[in-house]
């Protein structure tokens, strides 16, 4: 039995002389492990995976036993944490944040059995670690076209949190389509260093208001920038849900984060036993990005380009970053007709051209 | 009516059997708490008290655990220690650590690929040098220019996260990590690892220091004439400074050894169980500490304790949150509790209940 | 670099309401220390206010009850505090640390249901046509109603402090416990009712950004407001104009620095981010360097336990 494997192995690994007291219990259900950085409820970033993992739940029933550990630093906590759900008899684990990468590594060379998932991360030092991310920048390339589109200031307000390669890579898909759409649209980007404050992140938004923005982007979780662009009378995105109660009148679409597929089919080969480690990155193909209503603000022939956007995407015509595109200095990055690789995308660390002022680094 | 009484001395017997008493009220209140939450409440505080030092299945894991976790918690809180004793507020420790682990980690990587002997000790010596640094800002605001130094030590907090997510997402990016935020791998470079120095034991060096850090403290408080001037300062200033402390100094030395200690605290866990510099690398140490300083009634031998009944909550509570989907604050609300009441038992070893109401002290109610 | 495009006004009116749950708390903690007591739990009862004034005001629709809730659960956890440190003589720093960790355990047990809930929205004031006048319509009348609740507190308090009985007895008990005792006065009563007015305002801040600056309930949605509070008290010198002129510093800096990001200032973003901090701190340095120590100084008791010799 392999859970049984698992833990002889593991305790083996560990060189404990752990005498395991439970006998294998043929039919006992899959144990799958989760770990958040934030809790359930922050209906943004963690409150998107926990969803996807009560889909699953619902949809395996009694075959799999889901369970997480909430608020967990990246770092020792979430080593030890996931330590001990292995212990534990977990058999697979989802680790849903960038941050646990060396942890995850670490962790699962000591138990080679157990399967890991690691989100938005880079690392594969183990045969069970597997990596997976979603194509965020296609639902960027979306809403910036929308932005564009709806402008009238042509200002663009872009509230982001910390200047990593999936911040920069969406302000620069945004960026992009909301040029093709209007080519005098400018983007004002404010950095306020952290994934959610809400005061600081109303008062960016107050700012960039001031500044003359009349649509706002944000890559931050709370809802107090559509709040803010509600009770000034200006148009917003909602982020990683839908977000329309919270300003109905701002409130044009969301990008929703649905890891539920991904979930599902991963957690099906464990069941299976095919399980092997991968490293996959979806998106709106998958059905791993999608969007939130749209908004009856936003008129019929903006609707049809941009479902025509996204259709294009989903069926992998269109790749958002589609040369001729150069970097902010000028200098070419992509021809013609040639699309970012991923490895470049992944590590994106510039803006493309166009784009005022700098990345902080 | 109830009053208190102060005894003249400690009470012997109460300073043992309060954290015992605290524990067990704790785990009834905190199981009907879990009760209410529909958890059954026996299995939650087996969980919390018990299966991380005796049970099969996680103790020989979870126990190391336990001094891996409150390694850091006791190395600051010994060095915050000596300057609560004198009446010296720093409450900016968590910044120290950052800055500590920030030099180490900026020696590490400048050396990079080094195997020098030289790096680890040069490390330990950056990392003390990084707190004691970021501390030496309100200590010199403080004596030169009469700056309160809980508002310098905590805002520089602040700063210190700031400059880490710099750190984390610019200058100290691994060049090799494709573009990811995040510095090397220092568990990966031999020459600056922290690892355990017994395998399966979670002891490093950082425990190895806290370690000495209490030994350090208990001489220095009980034979050394800077433990008498440190216990003057703290209950009689006037009094002190006719005895000849110079508050000044005695302000640099206290901040500055607490912010060593929190330096190598920050060190020996970048260098260790962190492995590298990310932007959330500071997990709370710096204000968790704090309360442990206290826990421990400021005194060494109380810290390493307080410091371990700390950690055994929250490894003990991860593990009720996964095996009982216990949500994460109901156990930092039981920490809570049982930090209540270990603070409320205290009265009971230093004053007496009486029956009755003594004339001269009738709020003493 | 485009300064000319930050409207002086409209930067005035926003750090007011950026400023206003930090001074909310900020005066509730002055008088708290000018008590002697040092409470380290603002933050938990700051959360504690947000998550009881939300759920109210989801409950009975009215964004008012939900600020009375606020106000009395921030009171009510503060009484913990009071407990343990008035009458159990528990150690002041330890309990205002366990505080803030109950408190945020607290508030996001009993906000597990309220996760993304609309509440009720709070309206500004309407001052009519006297919004509209310039410069002084948006800073003076284009707010809602805590905003100006906040400045009058602290108008309040520092008559109270400075020209009445009890508010000389308040002092009087923090400057030096074993003399107001001596004369008679009840010094733990008098603590353990300033604890309780610093929670009220601690709890009524945290309902400021749960109800009127964000709104929405998210545990730990305070994030560190609370810490900030207790620096600028100590910012203010014990002083409540001084609060007032420290919160704003403190939010308009804030507010400053986002502003200028989005113009597009050229100075590097995380500079900017640690400026409110480094800015609060040197300016504090200038006043503490410039004038007579004696001001500063913070209430003689603070900190201390009191225990009336039997």
């Amino acid at each position: 039995m392999k859970r049984r494997e698992l833990l002889a192995t593991s305790a083996a690994a560990l060189g404990l002389a752990a005498t395991l007291g439970s006998t294998a219990r043929a039919q006992s259900p899959l144990r799958v492990g989760f770990i958040y950085l934030g809790p359930p409820g922050d209906f943004g970033w963690t409150y998107a995976h926990d969803q996807a993992r009560l889909t699953a739940q619902e949809h395996f029933g009694d075959t799999v036993e889901t369970f997480f550990v909430e608020n967990v630093p990246e770092g020792p906590d979430s080593e030890r944490i996931m330590t001990q759900m292995a212990l534990s008899g977990a058999d697979m684990i989802f680790a849903t944040s960038f941050g646990y990468g060396p942890s995850v590594n670490a962790v699962a060379q000591r138990f080679p059995d157990v399967a890991f998932e690691h989100a938005t991360g880079y690392l594969q030092e183990a045969p069970n670690v597997s990596l997976y991310n979603s194509r965020f920048y296609q639902g960027r390339a979306v809403i910036g076209h929308i932005a564009g589109r709806m402008t009238e200031t042509n200002k663009v307000g872009y509230i982001a949190s910390f200047p990593i390669p999936e911040v920069i890579r969406g302000i620069n898909a945004a960026y992009i389509h909301a040029k093709k759409a209007n080519p005098d649209v400018e983007f004002s980007i404010v950095w306020v260093y952290s994934w959610f404050d809400p005061a600081q992140e109303a008062a960016a938004a107050e700012a960039l208001i001031e500044q003359g923005c009349d649509i706002m982007m944000q890559h931050t979780d709370s809802t107090a920038p559509l709040t803010v662009a509600q009770d000034a009378g200006v148009l917003g995105f909602g982020q990683a849900s839908d977000m329309t109660q919270f300003a109905p009148d701002a409130h044009l679409t969301a990008i929703i984060d649905n890891w539920a597929p991904y979930y599902m089919h991963r957690i099906q080969e464990k069941l299976d036993g095919t399980w092997e480690a991968g490293n996959v990155w979806q998106g709106l193909p998958e059905g791993e990005v999608e969007f939130a209503p749209f908004s009856d603000k936003i008129p019929a022939d903006v609707q049809e380009e941009t479902n025509a956007l996204i259709e294009s995407m989903r069926n992998r015509e269109y790749h958002p970053f589609t040369g001729p595109l150069n970097r902010q200095d000028g200098t070419p990055w992509l021809a013609e007709g040639e699309t970012a690789d991923d490895g470049t995308l992944l590590g994106m660390n510039f803006y493309v051209e166009g784009i005022s002022g700098e990345i902080p680094s | 009516m109830l009053r208190l009484e102060k005894r003249p001395n400690p009470s012997k017997f109460w300073n043992y059997a309060t954290p015992v008493t605290a524990v067990l009220l704790t785990m009834v209140a905190g199981g009907i708490l879990f009760m209410l939450l529909g958890k059954n409440p026996f299995e939650a505080i087996k969980l919390i008290f018990w299966d991380p030092l005796f049970s099969e299945q996680f103790a020989s894991y979870s126990r190391p655990q336990l001094l891996v976790k409150a390694g850091p918690l006791i190395l600051i809180a010994v060095g915050l220690s000596i300057g609560f004793r004198a009446g010296i507020w720093n409450i900016g420790a968590e910044g120290q650590y950052i800055i500590g682990a920030l030099c180490a980690a900026g020696v590490a990587l400048a050396f990079y690929p080094s195997e020098s002997w030289l790096v680890f000790p040069l490390m330990i010596v950056a990392g003390a040098f990084g707190g004691w640094l970021w501390a030496m800002i309100p200590a010199i605001l403080k004596t030169r220019f009469n700056t309160n130094e809980i508002l310098v030590s905590l805002l520089l907090v602040y700063v210190a996260e700031k400059l880490l997510a710099a750190a984390a997402t610019g200058f100290m990016r691994n060049p090799d990590g494709a573009g990811f935020p995040g510095s090397r791998n220092l568990n990966q470079y031999p020459a600056a690892a922290n690892h355990e120095l017994f395998a399966n034991t979670g002891l490093h060096w950082g425990g190895v220091a806290a370690f000495i850090a209490v030994l350090f403290t208990y001489i220095l408080l009980q034979r050394h004439i800077l433990g008498y001037h440190v216990q003057l300062a703290g209950q009689a200033p006037r009094a002190a400074r006719f005895a000849g402390v110079a508050p000044a100094r005695l302000v640099v030395l206290c901040l500055g050894l607490s912010g060593a200690f929190a330096g190598l605290a920050g060190m020996f866990e970048v260098a260790g169980p962190a492995r590298q510099i990310t932007i959330d690398f500071n997990a709370g140490y710096g204000f968790t500490a704090i309360i442990v300083a206290f826990l421990g009634r400021l005194h060494p031998v109380g810290i390493v304790l307080a410091g371990l009944l700390l950690a055994l909550t929250y490894i003990g509570g991860e593990l009720a949150q996964f095996m009982l989907n216990l949500p994460a604050a109901a156990i930092q609300v039981f920490q809570g509790m049982l930090l209540f009441f270990l603070l409320a038992l205290d009265v009971l070893s230093n004053y007496r209940i009486r029956l009755g109401v003594s004339p001269r002290a009738s709020e003493a109610v | 670099m485009d300064f000319s495009s930050i409207n002086p006004v409209t930067l005035i009116a926003m750090l007011m309401v950026a400023a206003t749950p930090i001074l909310l708390a900020a005066i509730g903690e002055l008088v708290v220390e000018k008590a002697g007591v040092l409470n380290l739990g603002v933050e938990g009862m700051m959360i504690t206010g947000a998550v009881s004034g939300f759920a109210v005001a989801v409950n009975t629709g009215s964004p008012l009850f939900g600020m009375l809730a606020a106000i009395l659960a921030g009171a009510a956890v503060s009484f913990i505090f009071a407990v343990l440190t008035q009458i159990l003589m528990a150690n002041q720093v330890a309990s205002g640390l366990a505080l803030t960790l109950f408190g945020l355990g607290f508030s996001a047990l009993m906000g597990q249901s309220y996760t993304g809930i609309v509440p009720p929205r709070t309206p500004k004031l309407d001052f009519g046509p006297l919004s509209d006048l310039p410069v002084v319509g948006r800073i003076i009348f284009g707010h809602d109603i805590l905003v100006y609740v906040s400045i009058l507190l602290v108008a309040a308090v520092w008559y109270w402090l400075n020209y009445t009985r009890s508010g000389r007895i308040l002092r009087a008990v923090g400057e030096n416990h074993d003399s107001a005792h001596a004369l008679g006065y009840q010094v733990k009563k008098v603590r353990i009712l300033a604890i309780m007015f610093g929670g009220a305002c601690a709890g009524l801040g945290g309902a400021y950004l749960s109800l009127v600056r964000v709104p929405q309930w998210t545990e730990g949605m305070t994030a560190g407001a609370g810490w900030i509070a207790l620096a600028l008290v100590v910012f203010a010198s014990w002083k409540p104009w001084r609060a007032l002129l420290g919160a704003y510093l403190f939010g308009g800096i804030t507010v400053l620095q986002l502003n200028l990001q989005a113009a597009g200032v050229r100075i590097p973003a995380e500079y900017l981010a640690m400026s409110p901090y480094i800015i609060t701190i040197l300016v504090l340095v200038v006043m503490s360097s410039n004038r007579g120590r004696r001001s500063l100084s913070a209430p003689g008791s603070l900190g201390r336990s009191f225990h009336a010799a039997g």
